[in-house]
């Protein structure tokens, strides 16, 4: 165990090949294929191009706003009389999500690369704004392609990507959710391959997308290590994160890896409960099989059709999930559960009138598993949560829930 | 000899080029699709290209999507496309069937699982989308054993270097997807695919035909005057599609459907025989 623990067995993946053990590769039609050697090239370089670096550093600092800060959530963990309970503030970046911190490195990528049209898919939209913004910022052409059911549902971040001067497409195709925008993304960049960059929003697709996402989300793990280091003079007992496609876990996981004593809970959306089928939770109840671009845990039927999801959250609400992510979860580094709809939206409101702070709903699945599980841990141990996004887009979906006419 | 190679034997000898005809399984019906094959091959055509329905057709413009669509709401699954080309084997022996669709299904089956269906069946070769060279050994390895042709797509952003790694693993035809796009788009430019055409020869002895964007009897015959083959699926889909939506019966939207394929027969005879 100690062994498999090392640093040097977590920096060993991805391997050349884009495989995190059986997971990830390059599962792409052929068109796509040197996009993505150059894209792979060009990152290979920069990634440890001082120069590059540090742009990304100060972009992360004076556009974004980091580090973003720990807050012990004092009140709910004294109600629980459990493990404090810390939150790894994502929701204040600039933006309100830890989306960003991707797409400022994209973005540079892109500039790079001399592309001057970006595309992104989104979910709940926070992927979508974090793209607007970064292409308003360095006046590239954005399009931003959305399944028709969340265009619905996040009407609000809707308007504000077309705020930020972003083409917001509407995808009436399959579910008409985030795998569905995920496919018209791809079918877009195909056709103009020569001129786009896709800046991907999560840590899937083809390599070398799933290892450049994490490394630019890494940073919210890495300020999380020092300030608990700084702050408790220790490593927390376990980190907790929501994970749809999985960028905001794994920036949060990624450099605990070798650190044994850490335990991981990556949350996933449980929807009506796993045990109805309808949920969007692949790691805890899908097989592997082959989804845009990658290996992976999919939702999928005895057929190999990718089948339906249901969350409350557009942005879990995705079949799929990142292949580092299939990978921890077989080595058993990271322990994935659930979440369904009624607890996050009890967590939801609980801490928005706890703790003052309104979480996303997708954030709110952690915040449903963190209370349980420090619940079950005594006080002097800690947690960390990932608070990934703000809640004010969910504004108008909890308002509906609620039955509440604005 | 396999299938593919016989008949690509036979053009040539015959100073012909193939046509390919794509359609997607269980589109528009379930019951429709054998006879649609066969009546496809009465019309001229020299390979017919079944598409297995997938929920996440990547490559796909909106045409073909709506048929993978289609046939997925008349449920048809790998094994149901596998089982129409065993009926279709009944009556014919000698057109060589090509089998095209997405890695999951297949991974779904499991690689030798699908590779014994495939050759009970009658297949001749695999497409898949979604798995080039990089990621095909081990499915590779197993079409090999059954001596199912595997047959790679060429894009024209495929660099010169990468032809030679592609045909390496490519058996039966090289498919060039003649314009950067899904299926169904864009304009094509024939000089544009002689050019690249000269590149893929220089590498392999294979025949390379070419889809995407071929729609009727002029761009197959121009297409035709370049390359072994053109492959034809968006507009014979298309033609189905709204034949049935004005109200026509699924065998009179076929009919629309092989008077297509039989004017882009003619079309291709007449640059195969020298204008």
């Amino acid at each position: 165990m100690t062994e498999m623990h090392s640093p040097e067995f977590f920096a060993s993946v991805p391997d050349p090949q884009g495989r995190f053990g059986p997971y990830g590769g390059k599962f792409v039609a052929e068109t796509l294929m040197t996009a993505l050697a150059d894209l792979e090239a060009l990152y290979r370089d920069l990634s440890t191009d001082p120069a590059f670096q540090s742009q990304f550093d100060s972009d992360l600092a004076h556009y974004v706003g980091r580090p973003s800060p720990l807050y012990e959530a004092a009140r709910i963990s004294d109600e629980i009389g459990g493990a404090r309970i810390f939150l790894k503030r994502e929701d204040l970046n600039h933006t309100g999500a830890h989306k960003v911190n991707n797409t400022i490195g994209q973005a540079l990528l892109a500039k790079h690369m001399g592309k001057k049209r970006v595309i992104a898919e989104t979910g709940a939209g926070q992927h979508g704004v974090a793209s607007a913004t970064v292409a308003a910022r360095l006046g590239l052409e954005c399009h931003v392609f959305m399944g028709a059911e969340d265009v619905q549902r996040q009407s609000l971040n809707v308007y504000r990507m077309k705020l930020l001067g972003a083409e917001v497409i509407p995808v009436t195709s399959g579910s008409r959710t985030l795998k569905d925008a995920m496919n018209e993304a791809l079918r877009d960049w195909v056709t103009y391959v020569d001129n786009t960059f896709y800046i991907i929003g999560t840590v899937a697709g083809p390599h070398p997308y799933p290892m450049l996402v994490r490394d630019f989300q890494s940073v919210i793990g890495r300020e999380a290590r020092r300030q608990c280091l700084e702050r408790n003079g220790r490593l927390p007992d376990a980190l907790v994160a929501c994970v749809g496609g999985g960028s905001n876990a794994i920036g949060l996981f990624h450099p605990f890896l070798p650190d044994e004593g850490v335990a991981m809970y990556g949350v996933e959306a449980g929807g009506h409960g796993v045990e109805t089928g309808e949920h969007a939770a692949p790691l805890s109840a899908g097989t592997p099989g082959v989804l845009h671009g990658n290996r992976t845990y999919l939702m999928q039927d005895e057929n190999g059709q990718i089948l339906h999801t249901h969350s409350v959250s557009a942005g879990l609400d995705y079949p799929g999930v990142g292949p580092e992510h299939a990978w921890l979860k077989d080595i058993g580094r990271v322990q994935y559960v659930s979440a369904n709809d009624d607890e996050a939206l009890t967590a939801f409101h609980r801490w928005t009138r706890m703790e003052g702070i309104m979480p996303a709903l997708e954030t709110a699945h952690a915040l449903a598993y963190a209370e349980k599980l420090a619940a079950d841990m005594s006080p002097d141990q800690h947690i960390v949560v990932n608070l990934s996004g703000r809640g004010d887009k969910d504004i108008l979906t909890v308002a509906a829930i609620d039955g509440i006419e604005l | 000899m396999t299938r593919l190679s016989t008949c690509f034997d036979a053009l040539r000898a015959d100073n012909r080029k193939a046509v390919i005809p794509y359609i997607v399984a269980g589109d528009p019906s379930r019951e429709g699709t054998v006879t649609l094959m066969h009546r496809l091959v009465d019309a001229g055509a020299d390979i017919v290209e079944l598409g297995v329905p997938f929920s996440d057709p990547m490559s796909e413009g909106p045409v073909i999507q709506k048929g993978h669509e289609r046939a997925l709401a008349n449920g048809i699954s790998l094994r149901d496309v596998l089982a129409m080309v065993t009926e279709f084997r009944e009556h014919n022996t000698d057109t060589p069937v090509v089998v095209m669709g997405y890695a999951n299904p297949v991974e779904r089956m499991g690689y030798a699982s699908f590779a014994d269906a495939c050759a009970q069946a009658g297949v001749d070769g695999l497409i898949t989308v979604d798995l080039p060279p990089e990621e095909v050994k081990p499915l590779n390895a197993e079409l090999t054993r059954v001596s199912i042709d595997n047959i790679f797509l060429i894009s024209p952003t495929t660099p010169e270097a990468r032809i030679k790694t592609i045909v390496e693993s490519a058996s039966g035809f090289i498919y060039y997807v003649a314009v950067k796009g899904v299926t169904g788009a864009g304009h094509l430019d024939t000089a544009e695919v002689f050019s690249y055409m000269s590149k893929i020869k220089a590498e392999t002895a294979l025949p390379v035909c070419v889809g995407f964007g071929i729609k009727d009897a002029a761009s197959a015959s121009s297409i035709a005057s370049v390359a072994d083959g053109a492959v034809v699926g968006s507009a014979l889909i298309d033609i189905m599609a709204q034949a049935m939506a004005d109200g026509d019966t699924e065998q009179t939207a076929a009919d629309h459907a092989i008077a297509l394929l039989a004017d882009i027969r003619q079309g291709v005879d007449h640059v195969s025989r020298g204008n």
